[in-house]
C-alpha cells in the first residue's frame, strides 16, 4: 500500500482492512494521532486525507491508497496553532489536542471564520477537560479573530 | 474486542462491472465511506468475512440530473451534497439533513448509499428521500431495478435488496413547496437522533420521520388529515397511528412521541402562508 505520509512517500505492507489509525501507530510509529471512541464520535484520531478531517479509527488502510495523509506530525513543531493551543491553555491532558488542530486547519482558507464556523469545524472532536472556549480561542485568535469566546458554549 | 483483521478479505473494485460480478459470483459485504461498517469492526460485532470497496468507483460519486430529475450517486458523501449547488436548488432539506449528519470527519466519509442501504431506522437522510418520494437505483451483473422509496425498507434493518445488488443511485423527482427538516438530537452536531422528521408543504403535504419505528415511516393519516383541512390538533392525534417509537438508550417512547407531535406542529406553523 503506497501513500504520502506528511509530505514523504510510504509503502507499507499492513493488511487492506487494517485501521489507517492502527498503520500510523504500530507499523509507522506515529503515536500523535490517539484513539478514543471507535465509533466517530470524539475526533481523537483525525487525521487529513487529501486535506479533508477524517477518522482514522474507521478508515480501512487500502482507501488510503495513492493519496496524500497528514498526522500531527507533519505539523513539525512550529506551527502557530500549537504555540496558541500552548498559549491559551487549550490542551489540558492533551488526548484530543493533535485532532483538535488537524480539524481546525480546515478553516486555513477561512479568512475571517465567526465562533460558529469555528464549532462546525471542530464539532466532530470532543474535549473533556477545558471546556472548549480556550480551543476556539486559540483557533479565532490563529486566523486574526480577536478570541473573545467567554460566554460560549459548545455545540 | 475488535474483529480480527487477518480473517478478513477485500476485494477493491476496479470498475462497477467488476464489483457487479464478484457480487454475482460470491457473498461479499460493499463497504463505502466505512463510517458505520469500521464502528461494527471496532466493537467487535462485524459478521461478514468477506468485502468489496466501493470507494474507488469515482462514478457513483455524482450528483447530476437527468431531464427534471436529481440523481445523487450512492457513493456521494455528506460534504459533497453539502456542496453541491444542485442539491441545495433541488433539495435543500438534504444538504440540512447531511450537515447534522456527525462532525466533518463523519461527513467526508459517509456516503448518501451507505446512509440508505445500511437501513436505520436513524438515518438523518431517509426521511428526506421518504418525503420526497425518492427512486431507489439497484443495480446488478444481470439487471437494473428501481424501487420507490416507499416500498424499499421492510422491517428493521431490512430492505429489498438482494445480495448480488449494488445500491448506486438516488433519484429524486421534483418537488413543489416548501421543505422543512429538523432533527432533534442529544445536541447540536454530532448525535445520532432522537426524532429526525422531513416533510414538504405543497398541495399535498407529505412528512416523514426517522427514529419514531422499525423504518422510516411516512405519516400517511396525518398527512391525510392536514390535506383534508382538518386542523393541526386532529391531525397530530393521527400522528400516533403513523409512529411507533421504542424506548432505547437514546430515548424514551413517550419523549419521542411528544416530540414528532411538536414537530408536526412546528412544521405546519412555520410553513404556513408561504
Amino acid at each position: 500500500m503506497r501513500f504520502t505520509l506528511n509530505g514523504t512517500a510510504v509503502d507499507v505492507g499492513a493488511h487492506p482492512m487494517a485501521r489507517l489509525l492502527d498503520v500510523l501507530r504500530v507499523d509507522l510509529g506515529l503515536t500523535g494521532t490517539k484513539e478514543g471512541c471507535g465509533e466517530g464520535e470524539c475526533g481523537a484520531c483525525t487525521v487529513l486525507i487529501d486535506g479533508q478531517p477524517v477518522c482514522s479509527c474507521l478508515i480501512p488502510v487500502a482507501q488510503a491508497e495513492g493519496t496524500s495523509v497528514v498526522s500531527i506530525e507533519g505539523l513539525g513543531d512550529n506551527h502557530p496553532l500549537q504555540h496558541l493551543f500552548m498559549n491559551e491553555v487549550g490542551a489540558q491532558c492533551g488526548i484530543c489536542t493533535p485532532g483538535m488542530i488537524l480539524a481546525a486547519l480546515s478553516l486555513e482558507a477561512t479568512d475571517t471564520p465567526t465562533l460558529d464556523d469555528v464549532k462546525v469545524a471542530l464539532a466532530g472532536n470532543l474535549c473533556r477537560c477545558t471546556g472548549y472556549s480556550a480551543i476556539y480561542r486559540a483557533v479565532m485568535k490563529w486566523r486574526g479573530m480577536n478570541g473573545d469566546v467567554a460566554t460560549t458554549t459548545a455545540t | 474486542m475488535r474483529t480480527a483483521i487477518s480473517e478478513l478479505n477485500l476485494h477493491r473494485a476496479a470498475s462497477v462491472t467488476d464489483a457487479l460480478e464478484l457480487l454475482r459470483d460470491e457473498q461479499r459485504t460493499p463497504i463505502a465511506g466505512a463510517t458505520d461498517l469500521y464502528v461494527a469492526l471496532n466493537f467487535g460485532t462485524l459478521t461478514p468475512r468477506k468485502f468489496v470497496d466501493l470507494w474507488p468507483l469515482h462514478e457513483l460519486r455524482q450528483i447530476s440530473m437527468k431531464q427534471n430529475t436529481l440523481v445523487i450517486g450512492a457513493l456521494a458523501t455528506y460534504t459533497d451534497v453539502i456542496r453541491s449547488p444542485l442539491v441545495a436548488r433541488h433539495l435543500p432539506m438534504l444538504v440540512e439533513a447531511a450537515r447534522l449528519v456527525g462532525g466533518p470527519q463523519i461527513q467526508n466519509r459517509g456516503t448518501i448509499g451507505g446512509n440508505v442501504a445500511n437501513a436505520s431506522p436513524a438515518g438523518d437522510s431517509l426521511p428526506v428521500f421518504a418525503a420526497a418520494d425518492a427512486t431507489v437505483v439497484l443495480l446488478s451483473a444481470s439487471e437494473e431495478r428501481r424501487v420507490a422509496f416507499r416500498e424499499f425498507y421492510t422491517g428493521y434493518r431490512a430492505t429489498v435488496m438482494r445480495p448480488e445488488e449494488l445500491l448506486v443511485s438516488i433519484e429524486v423527482p421534483p418537488i413543489d413547496g416548501t421543505q422543512w427538516f429538523r432533527k432533534v438530537g442529544t445536541r447540536a452536531a454530532q448525535a445520532i437522533s432522537k426524532v429526525v422528521v422531513a416533510a414538504i408543504r405543497g398541495d399535498v403535504p407529505r412528512v416523514a420521520f426517522g427514529s419514531v419505528g422499525p423504518t422510516v415511516v411516512r405519516a400517511w393519516e396525518a398527512e391525510r388529515m392536514l390535506a383534508s383541512g382538518a386542523s393541526i390538533d386532529d391531525a397530530a392525534d393521527a400522528l400516533t397511528k403513523d409512529i411507533a417509537p421504542i424506548d432505547d438508550i437514546r430515548s424514551t417512547a413517550d419523549y419521542r412521541q411528544r416530540v414528532a407531535t411538536n414537530l408536526l406542529r412546528r412544521f405546519w406553523s412555520e410553513t404556513a402562508r408561504v
